[in-house]
């Protein structure tokens, strides 16, 4: 049947194109007919379209070939025939680009383009300007500036485009032509007039002010073609983008003049433009929106489609703006147009208040069917940002996702759901157990691994927390019995946590782990030993450590460390410590602050995030004298010491390592009549801290950037010294603030080197050079330096784990913090931990809440917070206790907020 | 209609013929090709690749193809060698330092297969010009002479004062209507 059904397709198509199921080398074969003479001018045309064709569908035509087609092809240029010869401008622009030696049509090219035949000329200029480059653009200079100002508008266009297109090469010889360009600009033509603006503002673009004065000139001048003005909207949105500037800028006011003009494609590309410029306030909005409502009750369905697009980004930002549109937007949800009507659904529901959703998500339900995947995201997304708006919705909302999830769909359309659902289970408490339950149901018939596998590690992490845990097990062990060897895998970790989790369970875990020691892969199977032995020892803390908090070491870290290990066998056994942690991403946080905003980049920023730190190891182990410092703990993010356009541009990336800190700083000299040599950055050390090394850049040339080190011990811990008695005499007199100010201080840096002046042309040096020095900000080295961000997914058994041995507490007021929220952001600032069991959010309307940090302290010590917050008419109170496997660290961590 | 038309031109021998233009950069194809074509003299700028006119000459139609004769350009030069009846070798009279290098690109050119059959004219151009190489001595300096299995003839021309030109297609005229 359905070979059938493709042969009567492959019939149909056959019919309206003749030239299906074409072979390259039978019409390469055929192409040798251009060669013979005489032309026949009609059997050549057809013959080339019929190469043109099989370009077009992505043949690929070897150099040879197509350079002896392309000779052929010339041949052509004896016809006289206009179609024909219009056929071979067509040619030769589609294989200047894999023929060799194309220029020998530039003679020809250019009889045609100054001939007496003017529906040559345009096509012969955009044909030359294919096969001309940089070193032939000066012979054809002259008349490419006369046909920029030919009376005819095809030519001047024709000139104009494709001076557009050679500047893409070589800007200098396009800069010449700006006269004739400018003069092009007045033309009455509507299109001559656009592009000779594209080419004007091409040429000035990278000088801000001459664009500026461009834009000013021609928004007081009226043009007569809309596309010019449309052209002249995006220049000016995007100076004022550059220049962060608001409604304050004379362009907004040129922009918003335009939202009056009488073509509609002016209004919208003005209504557009103000909506996403970034400093806007409702106030500003307000014209663009009105004018969108118009649009979107007119006839014309592209009117209507951008008008609700464009809204339905708008209320992302500013719900409020868009609420006013309201009643169009319902009138839109019956328009014939699906795509319209799904936009307007998703852009009410985004704006709408909790009153609405039922009735507009059974309104959108009866149309789910008919609309493409893409628009299925787009309804997914609005969904997401329903469910963390009107958190008391997510009923409705589950059902009508769960649906979505049993109906057909491709993988990024069930991506999108799962997330959807997934991040509405970790910001809802009360949605938890539905959205489980229906990811259950949605994996016991799961065509993608990468969902299963994902679904099945959430399950694993929160499933054994829900009050009847066991009703999931039956779920995930389903996975084992039907699923490929990834999803039985990730179901047998699943399995190994909830023993290590619910006591109750344990001994049944344990049964099905057992059984799936006889799995047919290596990979299930040696998970289940290992879980099976880690469980039968009942031990708490090995549980915690082996199954609920997994490896948080960096991949790429410990790799390295292993072949170094390898490479140098030695006695000790390998130490997991001396592997960098996995740097915390900070990414997901951010993520979820931007409601409605696609996080489908998440896994990527993820990635490099935590490879960033991989990658300075490596650099740093480039560098001989910083070759033996140990393994890398921490490195810190960027920090600006300097204005961003000053004469030097510098910036410092702090690197912790166990006994020291190396403090990294790359270089940019942006003045290009200077060479500086032998850079280095002095730093005056806080007390305690020692520089033991600068290494300086040796060169530092204009516009590239280079890196010098600067080399500090960092104070050793007292009790552990006997070198520096008195240090640690003094400690145990003074207060425990001494603790802290041993690993926090503040460096005055300056910048020193020797300057050469340099003629900024060829960036040739002078001889002789001078010592100078330039004063940078000072920087900082503070507590969160010296921790690395560690997950614990359970906390309080990781808190039991550590004991109360080196525990510390102590009661703060934060007095000039007025919420919760402020508090823990700044709280997590200071201390540098790894916030756990999404403790940073605060449930709204409570006054009192836990924050639970973790993490691991310089030296590999493990560090939890745990600190009791309640918030009272004078600010907020802090209780901070703080356990650690180090008494040191403890006392540390606890002083740190102080 | 289009047998009548067919007719016709048999009677005045059946196709356009082929004629390729060639010689060294400089030496007044192009000048050579549009005087041909309407008779007057045209400002032209170096070549770079071709120029195809159709020229009538005597109710003969001639296929003209003026190749650049810039080094660059020289290469190409065989890609339009197949199907040609006639070869006019232009010469510029003055270029005593070049004149060589021309030997050489004719005696190779004359090498080529496709070439076999091809008449050739010579014109020694710029004749106009006070000083210039006489016929005899251009060649003598193409080694004309030595030309086996070859119908040559050489003119001595004026391209700029339209000076030898009808001689020379006269001679070129006749030479291709016997040969059919």
């Amino acid at each position: 049947m359905l070979s059938l059904k493709r042969d009567k397709k492959e019939e149909e198509d056959g019919g309206g194109n003749p030239f299906n199921n074409l072979e390259k080398s039978t019409v390469l074969q055929e192409a040798r007919t251009f060669n013979e003479t005489p032309i026949n001018p009609r059997k050549c045309g057809n013959i080339l379209t019929k190469v043109l064709y099989i370009i077009n569908q992505g043949e690929s035509i070897g150099q040879t070939e197509a350079t002896e087609a392309f000779f052929a092809m010339t041949k052509l240029f004896q016809s006289k025939d206009p179609i024909l010869r219009r056929l071979v401008y067509l040619g030769i622009k589609e294989m200047s680009k894999i023929a060799q030696d194309v220029i020998i049509v530039t003679s020809s090219l250019m009889k045609d383009m100054t001939g007496k035949e003017d529906q040559f000329r345009g096509p012969a200029i955009r044909a030359l300007c294919s096969v001309t480059d940089h070193s032939m653009l000066q012979s054809i200079e002259r008349y490419m500036k006369q046909a920029i100002v030919d009376k005819v508008p095809a030519v001047s266009s024709a000139a104009l485009v494709s001076a557009l297109h050679l500047g893409k090469g070589s800007q200098e010889v396009i800069k010449r032509w700006v006269n004739e360009a400018q003069e092009a600009v007045n033309s009455d033509n509507v299109m001559v007039q656009f592009h000779a603006l594209g080419l004007l503002y091409h040429i000035r673009k990278t000088d801000k002010l001459a664009v500026n004065k461009l834009v000013s000139k021609f928004s007081k001048q009226s043009l007569k073609s809309p596309y010019a003005y449309c052209l002249l909207i995006r220049i000016a949105a995007k100076l004022i983008e550059e220049e962060d500037a608001g409604s304050e800028s004379p362009m907004f006011d040129f922009i918003e003049s335009c939202l009056r003009h009488k073509s509609e494609m002016v209004i919208y590309e003005a209504a557009h433009a103000i909506v996403q410029l970034k400093n806007t306030t409702a106030k500003d909005l307000a014209p663009a929106v009105s004018v969108l409502q118009l649009f979107c009750s007119s006839p014309k369905p592209t009117l209507r489609f951008a008008a609700v697009r464009t809204l339905n980004k708008v209320a992302i930002k500013h719900p409020a703006a868009v609420t006013a549109c309201n009643l169009d937007l319902e009138n839109l949800i019956t328009d014939v147009n699906r795509s319209i009507a799904t936009l307007a659904i998703t852009t009410l529901l985004k704006t709408g208040n909790e009153s609405s959703v039922d009735r507009l998500m059974k309104q959108i339900s009866t149309f789910m069917s008919e609309i493409s995947d893409e628009f299925k995201i787009v309804v997914v997304q609005a969904i997401r940002s329903l469910c963390s708006k009107f958190p008391r919705k997510h009923n409705v909302l589950m059902t009508f996702l769960a649906q979505m999830l049993r109906d057909e769909g491709g993988f990024d359309y069930k991506k999108e759901i799962v997330d959807c659902i997934i991040t509405t289970i970790e910001d809802n408490v009360e949605a938890k157990e539905a959205g489980l339950a229906h990811l259950c149901e949605f994996i016991e018939d799961c065509e993608h691994t990468v969902l299963a596998t994902k679904i099945l590690h959430l399950l694993g992490r929160e499933g054994p927390r829900t009050p009847s845990p066991s009703k999931y097990i039956r779920f995930i062990y389903n996975r084992v019995i039907l699923e490929n060897a990834a999803v039985r895998a990730a179901a047998v970790s699943a399995i190994a946590k909830f023993g290590a989790h619910c006591d109750d369970l344990l001994n049944s875990c344990v049964v099905l782990l057992e059984r799936c020691q006889l799995d047919t892969d290596d990979e299930v199977r040696d998970r289940a030993t290992f879980y099976v032995n880690v469980l039968k020892q009942k031990q708490k803390a090995l549980s915690s450590a082996y199954i609920l908090n997994g490896l948080q070491v960096s991949v790429v870290g410990l790799e390295r460390a292993l072949h170094q290990y390898t490479l140098e066998p030695s006695e000790a056994p390998f130490d997991l410590k001396s592997v960098p942690l996995a740097t915390q991403p900070i990414a997901e946080q951010k993520v979820r602050d931007v409601p409605g905003e696609v996080p489908s980049s998440k896994p990527t920023q993820d990635k490099v995030a935590a490879s960033r730190q991989d990658v300075y190891q490596e650099q740093l182990a480039q560098v001989p004298e910083l070759a033996n410092l140990g393994a890398l703990f921490k490195s810190s993010s960027p920090v600006e010491v300097t204005e961003s356009e000053t004469e030097y541009y510098v910036q410092c990336i702090k690197h912790t390592f166990n006994n020291y800190i190396v403090f990294q700083f790359d270089c940019t000299n942006t003045l290009n009549d200077q060479q500086l040599e032998r850079v280095t950055v002095e730093m005056e050390p806080a007390e305690g801290f020692e520089v033991i090394k600068y290494i300086p850049c040796p060169l530092l040339t204009y516009n590239k950037p280079g890196t010098t080190y600067t080399l500090v011990r960092l104070p050793s811990e007292p009790t552990q010294d006997t070198s520096r008695k008195h240090l640690s005499d003094q400690v145990i007199i003074c207060s425990s603030n001494l603790f802290t100010s041993l690993v926090t201080g503040t460096f005055a840096c300056v910048l020193k080197f020797l300057v050469k002046d340099c003629d900024p042309q060829t960036g040739e040096p002078d001889e002789d050079g001078y010592d100078d020095e330039y004063v940078l900000e000072d920087v900082e080295v503070s507590v969160a330096d010296h921790v690395q961000k560690v997950m614990k997914p359970n906390f309080a058994a990781s808190w039991e784990e550590v004991g109360p041995e080196n525990e510390l507490e102590d009661t703060y007021a934060l007095s000039n913090m007025s919420t919760l929220e402020e508090a823990i952001t700044n709280i997590i600032q200071y201390i540098g931990l790894q916030p756990c069991e999404r403790s940073d959010k605060v449930p709204e309307g409570k006054s009192a809440h836990t924050l639970y940090l973790a993490g691991v302290f310089r030296g590999g010590h493990d560090a939890l917070v745990r600190a009791k917050l309640a918030l009272d008419t004078s600010g907020v109170t802090m209780q901070l206790t703080v356990r650690s496997t180090d008494p040191h660290v403890s006392e540390v961590l606890a002083t740190a907020v102080a | 209609m289009g047998g009548l038309l067919s007719y016709f031109s048999a009677l005045f021998g059946s196709k356009e013929r082929r004629i390729l233009i060639l010689g060294l950069d400089g030496a007044g194809k192009t000048t050579i090709l549009y005087r041909l074509q309407v008779g007057e003299v045209v400002t032209t700028i170096p070549t770079i690749g071709f120029n195809v006119e159709t020229v009538t000459y005597k109710n003969l139609k001639f296929q003209v193809w003026d190749l650049g004769g810039q080094t660059s350009i020289r290469p190409y030069w065989r890609c339009y060698y197949s199907n040609t009846d006639a070869i006019i070798y232009v010469v510029d009279s003055m270029d005593r330092d070049r004149i060589g290098i021309s030997k050489q690109e004719l005696v190779s050119m004359l090498e080529e297969d496709e070439l076999k059959k091809s008449v050739l004219v010579v014109f020694a151009n710029k004749q106009d010009i006070e000083g210039a190489m006489t016929v005899t001595e251009v060649a003598n300096s193409l080694g004309l002479p030595a030309l086996k299995n070859r119908k040559y003839q050489i003119f001595k021309t004026s391209a700029i004062k339209g000076e030898g030109l009808d001689e020379a297609m006269e001679w070129l005229t006749n030479t291709l209507v016997q040969a059919k």
